[in-house]
């Protein structure tokens, strides 16, 4: 069963309707705010938690245990609690964040406000990637009606002071990272911090602090109003709810859209985007999750749910549900070269395995795609992956060795194949003239 | 990581100050943090330093840190770790980025940086003979399912072709940037599919008012619009309550206005509702645009249930 708009939570996804505080209110975003509030912080968690709710930023960790981490107010030593939201969208193919923000930004002002409330905070920031300008204009618009119609600010409608201020990074991927993003709105370079102590004891001014993926927040309203169990039908168990998806790459329309999750890849694909462009059986492989998840091959992604549990069994990942496809024209070695690239530009330069392992690891993919390299580079490259693997303060270092992982694991060939039309190339002393430059007579 | 240095001295002006409207902003930005926090606000006030001058100039660097009481290296750190801000001058009328990321490559984003290093120049970030325009290449951009696209100041011009951006380009040199509309070139909605979207097709605003019964005209409309139907159908309906009308907010999911709704069309009893048969919902249902919410809700059994309760 597909899923039908009235059980969509994000009506205005594609900015259609009224994107005022009147238009959204009209769409039923703001009612009954008041009545969750007061029924109180453990109230809110609680439903959180019955949903099924996981975290919308990649790793999906379930968000109500995470809210459940902060300080309860009886115990509180007197630092202020925060709540940060992560709404610096980078990771290639993840778009969707984009479109709430533009069009929906509603939905996460209500969440920023309950989320806030059940973990005792009375203040929030929204950390908005530096490239979104006219996004963060939206919401910030969207923000300052709420002020001015008493929702937001000291002594509003629903009893619970309450400050969103809205902040910018510059364009660097890595502040995507909770503790990163803490360091950048700190006024610092984006380098991650150690972990522990974690943000919810020593995050943002050294107060404990929540970092929730905007996606994530902004269905809570949805899900108080509704209900758990309705938000927890969706899906398969442990992969409840309903997701934004974007799909890119080489299908026919490229699109943003709200699915349920554990929907078959090839019923999501026809559905919503027309098709594989050159057909099914032009499939080469698929990104399911964002860049830092591992591909997979056509036959395996076919059939597969596409939800956090049965694309792990492939090894690969939900992460943040940005679907790159690639049809049979791709240089797959080249796409994940580039992708080798981007981490190597992306990478803070804190960690030496992923500093100096990123730049390597692109290098050798880029003669790869040459085919300028001998095969038994191939598992030297994999043995790098896995000492940058596991060896970083961060993930980003996990999330640059994986697309390479992935790329050995399912198209050694194709690497090999490269290997030999080179040197099938060479001459006797083993040097590669482009011969179709030698000059005739 | 990138290795990132400032602009060669020659280059570099002697002073800076941000203008009235910028000083201004620059103040909002820092207010938003608490005392003894200001640092903060250093990333939002570089940018706006270069909005001001076209890019990030040491003298810039050196007054934000006293304006915000950090050392000259901190701030110097954050211009060099975070690749938005242009260390160098860069084209005065436009400065193009071209996403680059696989995404975008997959979509024929090496195309677009050709047109650019044919139009202005064969390498990134030096400017053409006039020096108006210049280009990078950038990393993803967020706006993956339009690729492949490029940024323009504050700007995307999405679902490109190398054709659209010459033309583009062209726009900008000749100072008519605002004559091109922004977003997706090819006609599409945002991020919605090309030929139209395939969900969310229901209009929310009729299916959300009776709903939560938010504004007044909305239900007014909705109840006008179908009450002349709803006489030659199923259920039981009554002008007036029949002596004390119950207080149907005790059905979860109806509040006081869906509650006058249900009045105006001729429910007031538990008893009314609990009667209801499989068509007299299926009927109520679409007189309030609910898509199923009464069956969802229970309404029937909750009904039957308080029916009880009061004999």
């Amino acid at each position: 069963m597909a899923l039908q708009d009235k059980d969509r939570i994000f009506t205005n996804i594609y900015g259609l309707h009224d994107k005022s505080l009147k238009g959204a209110m009209r769409r039923g975003h703001w009612s009954g705010t008041k009545k969750f509030i007061d029924k109180g912080a453990d109230w809110v968690i609680d439903q959180v938690k019955a949903s099924g709710l996981r975290g919308r930023g990649g790793a999906g960790f379930p968000t109500g245990l995470k809210w459940s981490f902060m300080p309860k107010p009886e115990r509180s030593d007197g630092r202020p609690s925060y709540l940060v939201i992560n709404a610096d969208e980078s990771e290639p193919g993840t778009c969707k964040d984009r479109d709430i923000m533009r069009h929906d930004p509603h939905t996460l002002i209500e969440g920023c406000l309950i989320a806030g409330f059940a973990m005792n905070a009375h203040a929030c920031y929204i950390y908005v990637r530096g490239e979104y300008i006219r996004e963060r204009e939206a919401l910030q618009a969207a923000i300052d009606e709420c002020y001015d119609a008493g929702l937001l600010g000291k002594n509003n409608k629903h009893g619970w002071d309450y400050d969103i201020y809205v902040h910018h990074g510059a364009g660097a991927y890595i502040c995507g990272e909770e503790t990163a993003l803490l360091e950048s709105l700190e006024g610092k370079k984006g380098q991650p911090r150690l972990k522990p102590p974690f943000p919810a004891n020593v995050g943002l001014y050294g107060c404990p602090t929540t970092v929730n993926n905007v996606e994530s927040v902004a269905v809570v309203p949805t899900i108080l109003r509704r209900g758990a169990d309705w938000f927890a039908s969706f899906g398969e168990e442990r992969n409840a709810g309903t997701k934004l998806f974007c799909v890119s790459g080489h299908v026919e329309k490229p699109c943003t859209f709200e699915e349920e999750m554990s929907i078959p890849f090839r019923e999501m694909i026809e559905r919503h985007c027309g098709g594989i462009i050159g057909g099914w059986d032009n499939l080469l492989a698929v990104i399911p999750g964002g860049s830092s998840v591992r591909c997979v091959p056509a036959d395996q992604i076919v059939d597969c749910k596409m939800d956090f549990d049965s694309l792990s069994a492939l090894k690969s990942g939900l992460g943040t549900a940005a679907v790159i496809v690639m049809n049979k024209e791709t240089d797959i070695i080249r796409a994940i070269a580039r992708l080798a690239y981007f981490y190597k530009h992306e990478s803070c330069g804190q960690c030496t395995p992923c500093r100096e392992g990123t730049g390597w690891m692109w290098r050798v993919l880029t003669r790869m795609a040459e085919g300028r390299a001998q095969k038994k580079e191939i598992d030297m490259l994999l043995e790098v992956t896995k000492q940058v693997e596991g060896h970083t303060i961060c993930a980003l270092g996990d999330a640059a060795a994986w697309p390479i992982q992935g790329l050995i694991t399912h198209f050694r060939g194709e690497i090999e194949d490269r290997i030999d039309a080179y040197t099938a190339r060479s001459d006797a002393d083993g040097a590669v003239t482009d011969k179709v430059l030698a000059a005739a007579e | 990581m990138s290795v990132r240095r400032l602009a060669d001295d020659a280059v570099q002006p002697d002073g800076f100050s941000f203008n009235r409207a910028n000083s201004a902003a620059a103040k909002t930005w820092i207010k938003k943090y608490p005392k003894g926090r200001e640092a903060s606000a250093v990333i939002p006030l570089l940018m706006i330093a270069q909005e001001q001058d076209g890019w990030v100039t040491k003298a810039s660097i050196e007054h934000i840190a006293e304006m915000l009481n950090m050392p000259y290296i901190r701030v110097l750190e954050v211009a060099t770790f975070y690749t938005q801000f242009m260390l160098q001058p860069v084209g005065t009328k436009a400065h193009i980025q071209v996403c680059g990321t696989t995404p975008c490559m997959l979509r024929g984003s090496e195309a677009l940086m050709q047109v650019c290093k044919n139009k202005i120049n064969e390498n990134q970030f030096e400017t053409n003979s006039d020096g108006t325009l210049s280009w990078e290449e950038v990393e993803c951009q967020g706006a993956c399912v339009n690729a492949p696209m490029v940024m323009i100041f504050k700007d995307t011009y999405e679902d490109l072709t190398p054709a659209r951006l010459e033309e583009i380009i062209d726009a900008f040199e000749a100072g008519k940037g605002r004559s091109i509309e922004p977003g997706p070139q090819n006609g599409r909605h945002f991020s919605a599919p090309i030929g139209g979207a395939t969900t969310l097709l229901e209009d929310p605003n009729l299916k959300r008012t009776a709903a939560t019964a938010k504004p007044k005209t909305a239900a007014k409309t909705a109840t006008k619009a179908k009450a002349p139907k709803s006489k030659s159908a199923g259920p039981v309906r009554l002008k007036k309550p029949e002596g004390q009308a119950d207080d149907l907010k005790l059905i979860s999911g109806v509040g006081p206005k869906l509650e006058k709704t249900l009045n105006t069309l001729g429910f007031w009893h538990f008893s009314q509702i609990a009667a209801w048969k499989k068509a007299d919902v299926a009927i109520v249902d679409d007189e309030l645009s609910f898509k199923g919410r009464i069956e969802r809700d229970e309404w029937i059994k909750q009904a039957k249930s308080l029916a009880k309760s009061k004999k």
